[in-house]
């Protein structure tokens, strides 16, 4: 009863407009012809830098379990997904192949939090750059995934608003985790492991937990990215993409869902923009990096989350005189 | 109610707990004194599950709890304060407080508890949404001490309540000890600051380089001469 009420709480009726007026923007622009098909393709972008920022978020931001393997788990998601649905080029194939590598992804998420998650700080991170790097190498020598060459025209079942309902789903479900005793438990096992473990809290338990969740979402992104670009090949998957993933993490702010939707579609943008300079882009790129990181190094958004009550805040601070005579 | 036989724990190659035993009977407060590196936290923390034992037995209530995990030891009644506070630091002083009831599904009377720690202590019901990183020192202290009371705790292990605070506050944080200790809490506490531990324990046990070297009432020790001597001062 009481999660029923929850849901119908004026906060998460907030949120579901603002979502729906998200994608009816969006859905204007790409009418009206402002958003062309060269711009959906960074749209696409966004949407899946979203889905494996938030969820590495779960991890490093929210549970304090520095992870470098994202790619891995991304890549397990991406070839179950192609996989499928060269065999099984439906609809209903497209499904199973989002399913299958989502599971998958957290099946190994399982079998290699459980033994890594013992280790702290850098030595998780080596752990998990590791794992990546295996699962890539398996990729690139397995006969059903084409080896080095790669899989070509994987059929696209995914459109933009498949990819908007995914990014939407992903957001709500793990938001809707941290705020849960559950997401408590993991933000404790950040702030203190040892008085965490002191409060009853099985750490082991949560911390493997938080993995598998961003593991299997990391799948979710694979397996959508794999459907809409058409083609994969082992090399997406390296180290580069764990760090590129990482980078959307801090600078849209650790522990800030709302931050990683920020990061990941500001970077996708200027990475956009900086095609027409080809020579100079990363070199740009690169800088505007270090610009942001040393006037906001918490991030964009700190570990805060975007919403009305920052706003109604931030224009009381504005307009001092307005705030005080309403409250 | 709680009986510890010939612990012994390891770290590593390092033997740190030698054969400790010892007794804590209901309502009691029982103080582990002794010089830095003895033992005293280990102890704490072996009973308290966050730390293995190589070999020997912990009994709470006359049930084996030697091999069984922190968790299962909070449900049945130990909470322990650990050393330096620990609290949370980015989270509020209620959500420090809610997760001490993390185990509990029993809403009312978690509000009750929560009523009954902010009235021990009103100076976190005051700064219940300011972030427990930003207290002083004592209030911290007092918000670890809130904390582990909201598991509802028949016994409380409190390590080093008084470090770093000034003597005032060290006054205080013992008066709030004897009155938890008279609302019916059992208490193991470890302390450096010997003579204010030996003062307020009905019994009291010295550890050395890991081991147990004297026990006795705390007026007992505080009369004898080695203890005067090491611990008080003279």
């Amino acid at each position: 009863m009481r999660e029923m009420k929850s849901i119908f709480k004026a906060s998460n009726v907030v949120k579901l407009v603002f979502i729906v007026l998200t994608y009816l923007l969006v859905q204007f622009l790409i009418n009206i012809g402002i958003i062309t098909d060269y711009y959906q393709t960074t749209l696409a972008t966004i949407c899946i830098n979203i889905i494996l920022a938030v969820s590495l978020n779960l991890v490093t931001g929210f549970t304090g379990q520095f992870s470098l393997g994202h790619a891995g788990f991304m890549a397990i998601g991406a070839y179950a997904c192609a996989i499928i649905t060269l065999k099984n080029p439906t609809y209903a194939g497209f499904i199973q192949g989002v399913a299958a590598g989502a599971i998958l992804s957290a099946i190994v998420g399982v079998a290699v939090g459980l033994p890594t998650l013992r280790l702290r700080g850098d030595y998780l991170a080596i752990a998990t750059l590791g794992m990546a790097e295996i699962i890539r190498i398996i990729f690139t020598n397995l006969k059903i995934t084409n080896g080095a060459a790669g899989l070509q025209g994987i059929p696209r079942f995914i459109n933009w608003t498949w990819l908007f309902v995914f990014t939407a789903a992903t957001l709500i479900i793990i938001s809707n985790f941290i705020k849960s005793s559950h997401g408590r438990a993991c933000i404790a096992i950040r702030e203190d492991e040892i008085a965490a473990e002191a409060m009853g809290i099985n750490t082991t338990k949560y911390k493997v937990a938080a993995f598998v969740i961003g593991a299997f979402f990391a799948g979710v992104a694979g397996a959508l990215y794999a459907s809409y670009f058409y083609f994969l090949k082992p090399n997406i998957f390296n180290f580069a993409k764990s760090v590129d993933i990482l980078v959307i993490v801090v600078l849209g702010g650790m522990g800030s869902l709302t931050g990683s939707v920020l990061g990941a579609a500001i970077l996708a943008l200027i990475s956009t923009f900086l095609q027409r300079f080809s020579e100079v882009r990363m070199i740009i790129y690169s800088l505007i990096l270090i610009i942001i990181m040393l006037f906001r190094p918490q991030g964009i958004m700190g570990s805060r989350e975007l919403s009305l009550s920052l706003f109604k805040r931030a224009a009381s601070k504005i307009e001092p005189k307005v705030g005080k005579e309403r409250s | 109610m709680l009986e510890i036989k010939d612990i012994n724990v390891h770290f590593g190659g390092i033997h740190a707990l030698k054969g400790i035993s010892m007794t804590v009977q209901r309502g009691e407060i029982v103080t582990l004194i002794g010089a830095n590196g003895a033992g005293k936290t280990t102890t704490l923390r072996t009973i308290s599950g966050l730390k293995k034992s190589t070999s020997g037995q912990i009994l709470l209530d006359g049930t084996d709890i030697t091999n069984l995990s922190a968790q299962e030891r909070v449900k049945r009644g130990i909470s322990h304060v650990p050393e330096g506070r620990r609290v949370f630091p980015a989270m509020t002083v209620l959500e420090n407080l809610e997760l001490g009831a993390f185990l509990r599904r029993d809403k009312a009377n978690i509000a009750a508890d929560l009523k009954m720690v902010y009235e021990r202590f009103p100076i976190l019901a005051d700064r219940k949404k300011q972030l427990a990183g930003t207290l002083s020192g004592g209030e911290q202290q007092m918000l670890a001490i809130g904390r582990a009371l909201m598991s509802r705790p028949d016994i409380l292990f409190l390590d080093e309540p008084s470090m770093g605070l000034a003597p005032l506050l060290v006054q205080e944080i013992f008066n709030i000890i004897l009155d938890i200790n008279n609302a019916g809490t059992t208490i193991l506490l470890v302390e450096q600051n010997a003579s204010m531990a030996l003062k307020i324990a009905h019994k009291a046990y010295v550890m050395e380089t890991g081991s147990i070297v004297l026990s006795g009432t705390g007026e007992e020790l505080m009369q004898s001469d080695g203890i005067k001597k090491a611990y008080l001062g003279g």
